[in-house]
């Protein structure tokens, strides 16, 4: 088989590359903390490589989304094998492992993220070993939600992101940790167990030939679920447009929305951005959000086409109401971090907007805008943790005029803060504006209103940068020393990356256009009931 | 009649064996040192070795003997590992407790009181006849009693004590009377043959009803469903934690083997496909479903929310153990092949998870003087290995991935979406998303408060070894759970039901 390193595929080795790293950190000693830092380093750029190696050999043309041909760099493999007795019939899982062009950007921003992490945490004051023990199990839970595709192999990754989680806010994080770590537990452990009620009702609704006996089984294979042929008459989820159907997609929804967040479940967000450590609320509002979106793509939609239909209206007005409302929030607040934050729900606003459009263009762009987001967010929280760094305080009035003080901190500042407003020339002009284009074809009012949160956005980022860079220099800010070059190689390859996809997005859009052409004109296709049903 | 007497008696090897090392055991204290602990453990353990041997050879067997009173079935066998896998741990974590030495001329008691509860363990699994249920009931019963009052000299273990005595035989009384009743209206004791009477419909729903209902309030005693719960937290607060984590998994899963079996044989249609439906089929007029739902969502609720509030490390787990009763219950609800074997899978993750925190509770009163949870302050810290097992441990109780209380869980959820109990699935797994909060409470005690004093305290390597040997299934399982579903799934097979 093509694709393998030492007869393992490749998709395995990078998501379990940092998992290695965890038991290699495990086992140095103590007291030697630069080797620990250096073995999470060596496994973060492995996979960065992986990802490149990955993308390189990625064939833009294959469709994925519900085809099994269009998936590449599969891997599957039984991992639950019972014949099971009479009354049960066969249980089966698999180790099935795929990407498509919807996974493959996200596969990109989690090796990028997750390297940048690792320099962002150099400085780690307390405890390195569990810290980046931890970090790099968290590493491995975000690549297998990205390229799984049994949905209880999904599950288990999307659960096992939760405990380093817990304990990264919580032991490393500000003086309201302990508050915030619960928070992010209990929400979305909630989120999770409705997910978790949805998967088993999928399970036991889809039947399929087990190609290896010939027997009727149920399976928890995404794929499978998205063919109505598969479903049994008479379970739960079956049919088109059916009350379960409905009531587990607003389960899944929920599940989905605690992640990403979308008001009203987006409480958590601030108070965990804010008291953990730097690295973490860069992976934390670099990747994590953007499992939610996904899950939305993955799952939700195909496997439920009828109901995206049905609720797309209501999804686009809380993409609108997550754009508007944060873009608000985010004005009033005066803690750097916590502005940040608030300016994350609302660019998952606009992802959420564009597809909810439910055409090319808009879930194009939400898709771009969830990279762009992640990188983007990533650079702004690594700001923030640079002037924390040197000045202990996050208050964004108690600055100014540092740009005398910092050029080069400023320059770098400047170009993410316009990427985030949406400045042509930067990546987030080319998914916002893809997104509202979308969204304008097919909701036009929510489109319109939601469009002052381009304004609003301008508005307090602009209003940031002047309060933080311009005007008289406080006395006790003299001290200030410019970016370092540790911060520069976490910051310079995020802003390369943020120029270049705004220059020349095509790069991002190409190996996505099949996979998500496909996805568009399957949940029209099949959430319409034009596909014949058994 | 003797000829079958003498023929039974092959059948019924282990629980002889057990017995024979109950007296041994008990014998020790005249061999020796009275207060060598050693001696009394080691003859303990033997015994449970020994019996463990004799258990593995009626593996697949399916008899009823003693002309129907007892059964040994691939169900029974099922529990009867489960006990002895409990009971000879027990006997290890026993040894090394210090709170048992404020006792320390009765070893041989203790020892052979652990004997004498799964002795009455066993037979609860296998019992048929209303009897005989009783009998073990009260044998399981009597030796707890004493044994949760082992530390007489602590006031609160007496109290202990007193308590599960007074609750329990007014449970059990209630429970003879709802036998006394049942055989009044059949004149049958045996549930082979109430099952036909139930059947023939010529009975009295009301007072079958209130048969069943005082049956209930024994067993829902034993497995400490609200409401019949209120001796639960005193008890595992009072008596020894050893004690304690015996009395949470064997007692319980006693308990549980004995509903599962009463009410599976007495209540199902035994001609119509059993085994594929598997539903209440007797009573029509009267929805049982719904009322043991009632029962496992109050049983829920109620464990998770008081859990809460708990500062005392012994009570909180004690909420906990209610709390996943409840959670059992709801596999017991469908009543259907699969729901038993997912209550069945349950009892191996319980008894792996609860085992385990229980032995680091223990390890942590002796070396750190403390039962609250304020004093696991740091725990991470200073004993890190013992902290990272209680935290395997708890996340298992709270069911998440990566640990084998996650499959648990969900094989119990399966069954219920399977039967279409989507109102109880949401509410279990709303409670398992409460009972989080109180499990990482605990961790976060743990590992998110620093110690006031911070040196290492380390447990020494047998100690270590035993967490391991605890901890690793509670993960390995979960990476690989098929032998435990394949052993689930074959014995949920209970005589006559093919």
């Amino acid at each position: 088989m093509q694709y393998q390193f030492l007869g393992i595929g490749y998709l395995t080795w990078i998501t379990f590359l940092p998992l290695i790293g965890m038991a290699v950190v495990l086992l140095i000693p103590k007291s030697n903390i630069n080797a620990m830092k250096w073995t999470a380093l060596a496994a973060t750029i492995l996979q960065l490589v992986l990802a490149a190696i990955i993308w390189v050999n990625f064939k833009p043309s294959l469709s994925g989304i519900n085809d099994p041909n269009g998936f590449q760099f599969v891997e599957k493999t039984r991992w639950i094998d019972l014949p099971g007795v009479a009354w049960f019939g066969h249980v089966a899982v698999d180790y099935f492992l795929g990407i498509d062009g919807l996974s493959l950007p996200m596969v990109m921003l989690t090796a990028l993220i997750s390297f940048v992490g690792v320099i962002a945490s150099w400085n780690i004051g307390k405890s390195q070993k569990g810290y980046f023990a931890l970090y790099l199990l968290l590493d491995t839970g975000m690549m297998g939600v990205f390229v799984a595709l049994d949905m209880f192999l999904f599950y288990v990754f999307w659960e096992l992101m939760l405990l380093p989680m817990y304990f990264l806010i919580g032991i490393w994080g500000g003086p309201r940790r302990e508050y915030a770590a619960i928070k992010f537990f209990l929400y979305t452990l909630l989120g999770s167990v409705l997910i978790l009620l949805v998967m088993l009702g999928l399970y036991f609704s889809v039947n399929v030939t087990d190609p290896a006996t010939g027997q009727a089984m149920h399976t928890f294979d995404m794929l499978a679920m998205m063919n109505p042929q598969n479903y049994d008459p008479h379970a739960l989820f079956a049919g088109i447009g059916t009350y379960w159907r409905y009531v587990a997609f607003i389960a899944l929804f929920i599940g989905f929305a605690i992640k990403v967040p979308i008001f009203p479940f987006h409480t958590w967000l601030p108070d965990a951005h804010v008291e953990a450590p730097t690295a973490i609320s860069v992976i934390l509002a670099g990747v994590l959000l953007k499992m939610g979106t996904y899950g939305f793509l993955r799952i939700s939609f195909p496997i439920f086409p009828d109901a995206v239909l049905k609720f797309s209206y209501a999804l686009a007005i809380l993409g609108f109401i997550n754009i508007v409302y944060g873009a608000l929030c985010a004005m009033a607040q005066t803690d750097f971090k916590k502005l940040i934050a608030y300016s994350s729900i609302s660019h998952m606003g606009v992802v959420l907007l564009g597809i909810a459009a439910l055409n090319t263009q808009g879930v194009a762009g939400g898709v771009l805008q969830m990279f762009n987001h992640g990188v983007v967010t990533a650079m702004l929280f690594l700001i923030v943790g640079v002037i924390y760094d040197r000045a202990h305080t996050r208050g964004v009035n108690d600055f100014g005029g540092l740009a005398n003080q910092m050029p080069v901190y400023t320059g770098i500042m400047t170009v993410a803060f316009f990427a985030a407003i949406g400045l042509p020339g930067l990546s987030e002009f080319i998914s916002e504006l893809l997104s509202y284009l979308g969204a304008f074809q097919t909701f036009r009012w929510i489109a319109i209103f939601s469009s002052i949160g381009i304004v609003l956005t301008a508005g307090y980022m602009l209003w940031t940068l002047q309060r933080v860079f311009l005007g008289q220099l406080p006395e006790k800010w003299k001290g200030l020393t410019d970016v370092n070059g540790r911060e520069l190689v976490s910051l310079v390859p995020l802003m390369v990356v943020v120029i270049l996809l705004g220059v020349f997005p095509s790069i991002m859009l190409h190996p996505m256009s099949a996979t998500l052409n496909n996805l568009v004109d399957f949940i029209h296709k099949v959430g319409t009931g034009m596909t014949a049903l058994k | 009649m003797v000829q079958t007497i003498y023929e039974s008696f092959g059948y019924v090897i282990p629980e002889t064996v057990l017995s024979v090392f109950f007296v041994l055991t008990l014998l020790t204290s005249l061999v020796g040192d009275r207060r060598s602990k050693y001696l009394p453990a080691y003859t303990a353990l033997l015994g449970f070795a020994v019996t463990g041997a004799f258990v593995a050879g009626q593996i697949g067997m399916d008899q009823l003997v003693f002309s129907g009173m007892y059964a040994v079935d691939p169900f029974s066998w099922f529990f009867k590992v489960l006990f002895l896998v409990s009971g000879a741990l027990i006997v290890l974590f026993s040894m090394q407790s210090r709170e048992l030495d404020t006792a320390s001329t009765k070893y041989a008691e203790y020892y052979s009181l652990i004997i004498s509860l799964t002795i009455g363990a066993f037979f609860m699994a296998g019992a048929s006849n209303l009897l005989m249920m009783y009998l073990s009931l009260e044998l399981v019963s009597i030796s707890s009693y004493i044994l949760s009052g082992f530390t007489k000299e602590n006031p609160r273990a007496d109290e202990a004590s007193l308590k599960y005595v007074i609750y329990g035989a007014f449970s059990s009384g209630l429970m003879l009377y709802g036998i006394s009743i049942l055989y009044g209206l059949t004149g049958e004791l045996n549930i082979y043959a109430l099952n036909q009477a139930f059947s023939s419909g010529a009975l009295s729903q009301v007072s079958v009803l209130i048969a069943i209902v005082l049956m209930l309030a024994g067993l829902g005693y034993k497995i400490s469903a609200v409401p019949f719960h209120f001796w639960t937290p005193d008890v595992y607060e009072g008596a020894p934690v050893t004690v304690t984590a015996f009395l949470s998994v064997t007692s319980k899963a006693a308990g549980f083997a004995m509903l599962i079996r009463f009410f599976k044989i007495g209540f199902i249609d035994i001609a119509a496909q059993p085994a594929v439906a598997g539903m209440w089929q007797i009573f029509h007029g009267l929805n049982w479903t719904d009322i043991i739902a009632v029962l496992s969502v109050l049983t829920m609720t109620l464990g998770n929310l008081v859990a809460l509030w708990q500062t005392n490390m012994k009570r909180l787990l004690a909420y906990s153990s209610i709390a996943h009763a409840g959670y059992i219950l709801m596999g017991f609800v469908t009543l259907t092949d699969q729901g038993i074997s997912a209550m069945l899978m349950y009892f191996v993750a319980y008894l792996l998870m609860n085992l385990g925190a229980f032995y680091i509770v223990m390890l942590v009163a002796n070396k750190y003087q403390t039962e609250d949870i304020d004093g696991y302050a740091g725990l991470g810290y200073r004993s890190p290995y013992a902290a990272f097992a209680l935290t395997v441990f708890l996340f298992s109780l709270t069911g998440i991935p990566p640990t084998f209380g996650f499959i648990g869980k969900l094989y119990l959820f399966a069954a219920l979406i399977k039967t279409n109990y989507i109102w109880l699935a949401i509410v279990g797994v709303l409670n398992s998303v409460v009972s989080l909060y109180y499990y990482v409470k605990v961790v976060r005690s743990m590992y998110l408060v620093t110690p006031a004093d911070s040196t290492r305290v380390d447990f020494g390597f047998g100690t270590n070894l035993l967490m391991t040997v605890l901890m690793v299934p509670n993960i390995a399982l979960m990476l690989y759970f098929t032998p435990v579903l394949n052993w689930a799934e074959h014995s949920v097979l209970m005589f006559g039901l093919h």
